[in-house]
């Protein structure tokens, strides 16, 4: 960091209001969570009987969205590194073609594109009422992030040089690929792992379109509640929310971190 | 332990090798060149010159165009890829693999053969002992100097015997006084080592210290091979003399060149008739004498003076040629301002383009 | 070795052909089966053009807004170094990951009738102020999730500014005001360009924070939902989708392309 001029009081209020209107609310959400009576306000308490009565009611709802963003990494990690690595090394029209239509679930919005999962595969009964049918869509939706931020890592100069290096030693393209090339850009797949599960446990769009009431992922439940709970309830599926995604982002970049510190790049 | 005697020599034959890239550029001319068993060979030239393509088609990683023969020894390897063409290959920027250690680097190639633990632990050892990095095995990369690194480089690519030992400017990416020693230390280990090898620069120093013959390259095909010394004392063409070593250039007027004479501050000097259509001449700045004024001599006033350390550089105004740079000892008395005499023998004269012409 | 890289590539071209390009060919022929006419319903149909009117003023509006507070903030945190600096960051960024019913939420929270702003215009004797379910509260919600992916850009940008620039232009006696217009508007515009262009889409597709609210100010992701759940007109639905999903990608495309050509450099996708 330089030493800049010092920052015109203008630009500093405005991130003092901004930071306190994004702020705010969070804060207060977690606040209502725990209140006993939200209309009366804090003179009611602190409880924690909301948590337990919606760790009751939508408890389920928690352990499925994490279920999801694990399988999700999981099936980007089996097909989206292979795409990516191929994409990296391929001068081919075909590869370009499908690097641009790999920007498309993400161009347009999930609800055009659950629409159209819906169309082709809603009448498969078991298929469309399983977590399988989600799990589909998240997919759709996260495999870009994962391929594009891998592809880039591969198509670094160092990148091209070990891989040449390992093939002039002798190794095959799977002693290459396992031994040489995934450990060179594990960075970026945990990074691209960390943008997925954090994608899955947080989409709505998307997830809203293909459940049904057995097939209820966290945000799903948020929106339930939102409608037909009392605003304590909601605040403290709220909170559970916030808990987790928070858990989970400290989590991942912990990991990331200590995956970094042995990297040795 | 002998390390030289247990390295296979191999001859390579390469015949008509050419390379044309997809948007049509011809990188590399059909190009003929043979390698001896156990010799350094340096390919030497600017960039854009074909060397490097020339190293990555004996080496597998291009495919050169149809028609092109390659030989280890008395097997065609033209079509066999690089995996199994058992090379070694130094990369300019070393390609180590960042996540591995010094001895796993060094070891890959033995693993990648199934040579058992043990077996590949002596022969890391012994290599690592060769190349002088005892105690730093379990390094990274990242933690190695960019010596350090070049010698991990080089290790890893003789560990496997390679029958063709192939360098891509190896010492470019290092500054020049760390260049300058490991370059020692290098044309050292290669000689010891006694595997063919072929090495690509652009540093003409490197190439004279380094190989036992050269191949000067310009625009895609070969101009001159043979040992440093010939090459330079003795170009067969101009650009062979202006990239190997520094020269200055003599103009002919027409009178010159009918009288087969060259003329330097007002001395005269025979050339011979073969020369009749060269309009300029070229002469090492080492090989012009500077003395006192005197008959017999050019003339010449001194109107830069340079102390370089291990010698002084003048630079010569003469009447009848552009300035003129010229080496003399480093206790030469000459002083900026200078009116002095010079002279040059007539053999150290070269010419400035091919002499076979129609 | 191209065999090897189809191959690799083969999984993955397979699960998108069989699970977006095939559902998203069968989305685009479904208008038809109803009539060609049904492919322009959004224009023909005057609830459905101000639907689409709605969505495309709303997320203009909160596009500009976002990208020029989000530069305000972005090049305070960016260049100046303080205590708790990281943490704000990291809580100002924290909703790129909150579904958008959370911030319906909030804005029920803050603006609703047991609301946080209701309860302070009461005590100050204006009556129970409610904005959550009108404009302003989609307004604000949309401000909300949009703010955090302004701030990380910007963000990031203004820390990777050179500073040398702007010393040069101060030495040759430019005031703040020159300097802002003169070496940090052109050094931010591909980012405000891209960054604007994804806010855009983002605004133009966003359906939670609509759903939760549950406003009167009907936006296009909301028009099709209903005609897909409510009227079963799954024609119409996909003409609709067809339509902003067309809007989205082409301003994204266009951006992308526009910004590469001009400085040369590849934007990481969308």
């Amino acid at each position: 960091m330089r030493t800049n001029p010092k920052t015109p009081t203008l630009l500093l209020g405005i991130t003092l209001i901004v930071s306190v209107f994004m702020i705010a609310p969070i804060g207060l959400s977690v606040l209502a969570g725990l209140l006993n009576n939200y209309s009366t306000g804090i003179k009611s308490g602190l409880t924690t009987r909301w948590l337990m009565e919606v760790l009751d009611v939508y408890g389920s709802t928690v352990g499925w969205s994490l279920m999801l963003g694990l399988l999700c990494v999981l099936g980007n990690l089996l097909i989206g590194v292979p795409c990516a690595y191929a994409l990296a090394r391929s001068p081919s029209r075909a590869a370009r073609l499908f690097e641009e239509l790999l920007t498309l679930p993400v161009a347009v919005p999930g609800l055009a594109t659950a629409l159209a999962l819906i169309l082709t595969y809603g009448h498969m009964r078991d298929f469309r009422q399983s977590f399988a049918f989600i799990l589909v869509g998240h997919m759709v939706f996260t495999l870009p992030f994962m391929v594009r931020t891998v592809s880039s890592a591969f198509q670094r100069h160092e990148l091209l040089a070990i891989d040449e290096a390992a093939r002039t030693l002798g190794a095959s393209f799977i002693q290459r690929f396992i031994g040489v090339l995934v450990p060179a850009v594990l960075p970026a797949i945990v990074a691209g792992s960390l943008m997925v599960f954090t994608l899955s446990v947080g989409e709505f769009n998307l997830t809203w379109m293909l459940h049904t009431p057995l097939t209820r992922t966290l945000p799903v439940g948020l929106a339930d509640s939102y409608a037909s709970m009392r605003i304590e309830i909601g605040s403290a599926y709220t909170l559970v929310f916030l808990l987790v995604i928070l858990t989970v982002l400290w989590g991942l970049q912990a990991i990331g971190q200590l995956i970094e510190k042995h990297h040795g790049t | 332990m002998e390390p030289e005697s247990i390295y296979p020599r191999t001859h390579i034959q390469i015949t008509d090798c050419a390379k044309t890239y997809a948007d049509g550029t011809r990188a590399l001319q059909p190009t003929t060149l043979t390698v001896e068993p156990g010799e350094v060979l340096a390919l030497l030239g600017p960039s854009g010159c074909g060397k490097t393509t020339l190293l990555r088609i004996i080496a597998g990683l291009e495919t050169p165009d149809a028609g092109s023969q390659i030989l280890f020894g008395d097997t065609d390897v033209t079509r066999l890829p690089v995996e199994q063409r058992g090379i070694g290959m130094v990369f300019q920027h070393y390609a180590l693999f960042p996540q591995m250690s010094v001895a796993a680097n060094i070891g890959y190639g033995l693993k990648i053969r199934g040579v058992d633990g043990a077996e590949r632990d002596r022969a890391v050892g012994e290599l690592v002992d060769l190349v002088r990095l005892n105690g730093l095995e379990h390094k990274r990369p990242a933690e190695l100097s960019g010596g350090q690194r070049q010698r991990v480089a080089l290790a890893r690519a003789v560990a496997v015997r390679p029958k063709v030992l192939l360098l891509d400017e190896p010492l470019t990416a290092l500054d020049a006084k760390l260049k300058e020693s490991l370059r020692d230390e290098l044309a050292e280990l290669l000689r010891r080592l006694h595997i063919t090898s072929v090495y690509v620069t652009h540093d003409q120093q490197e190439a004279l210290a380094i190989a036992d013959r050269l191949a000067v390259m310009q625009s895609g095909h070969i101009v001159q091979v043979g040992d440093g010394e010939a090459l330079y004392r003795t170009p067969a063409h101009p650009f062979v003399a202006t990239f190997l070593g520094r020269v200055n250039r003599l103009e002919r007027t027409v009178a010159d060149r009918a009288g087969h004479t060259v003329s330097i501050g007002g001395l005269t000097l025979a050339c011979p008739a073969a020369w009749a259509h060269q309009s300029a001449l070229l002469v090492r700045p080492e090989d012009i004498e500077v003395g006192s004024c005197a008959v017999g001599w050019g003339q010449a006033v001194v109107i830069q003076r340079s102390f370089l350390g291990d010698r002084v550089q003048l630079t010569l105004s003469l009447s009848d040629q552009a300035q003129l740079r010229a080496d003399v000892a480093r206790d030469h008395a000459a002083q900026l301002g200078d009116s002095v005499g010079i002279r040059i023998n007539p053999e150290r004269l070269m010419p400035s383009h091919e002499s076979s012409k129609p | 070795m191209s065999r090897v890289l189809s191959l690799c590539a083969a999984p993955a071209v397979a699960f998108f052909a069989a699970f977006w390009l095939l559902p998203v060919v069968q989305l685009l022929v479904l208008p038809s089966k109803k009539g060609w006419g049904t492919y322009f319903a959004v224009l023909t149909n005057s609830r459905y053009l101000q639907s689409l009117v709605n969505t495309v003023s709303l997320s203009l509006v909160v596009t500009l807004l976002t990208l020029l507070l989000g530069a305000m903030v972005g090049i305070v945190l960016g260049r100046q170094a303080f205590r708790g600096r990281q943490l704000l960051l990291s809580l100002l960024t924290l909703p790129l990951s909150f579904p958008g019913v959370i911030i319906g939420f909030f804005i029920i929270l803050l603006g609703g009738r047991q609301g946080l702003v209701a309860d302070l215009t009461d005590w100050a004797g204006f009556g129970r102020s409610t904005f959550a379910y009108g404009l302003t509260g989609l307004f604000l919600g949309y401000l909300y999730f949009s703010l955090p992916r302004a701030i990380a850009t910007y963000t990031a940008a203004a820390s990777a500014m050179d500073a040398q620039l702007e010393e040069a232009a101060r030495s040759l006696g430019a005031s703040r005001w020159a300097v802002a217009r003169d070496v940090w508007l052109p050094e931010l515009a591909p980012t405000t360009i891209a960054c604007g262009a994804i806010i855009f889409a983002t605004s133009m597709g966003a359906f939670g924070t609509a759903f939760t609210l549950a406003s009167k100010f009907e936006v296009l992701p909301i028009t099709i939902y209903n005609e897909f759940t409510n009227y079963a007109n799954f024609a119409l639905a996909a003409s609709l989708s067809i339509t902003l999903g067309l809007i989205t990608w082409l301003v994204l495309f266009v951006t992308r392309h526009f910004t590469e050509a001009k400085s040369g450099v590849t934007l990481a996708g969308v």
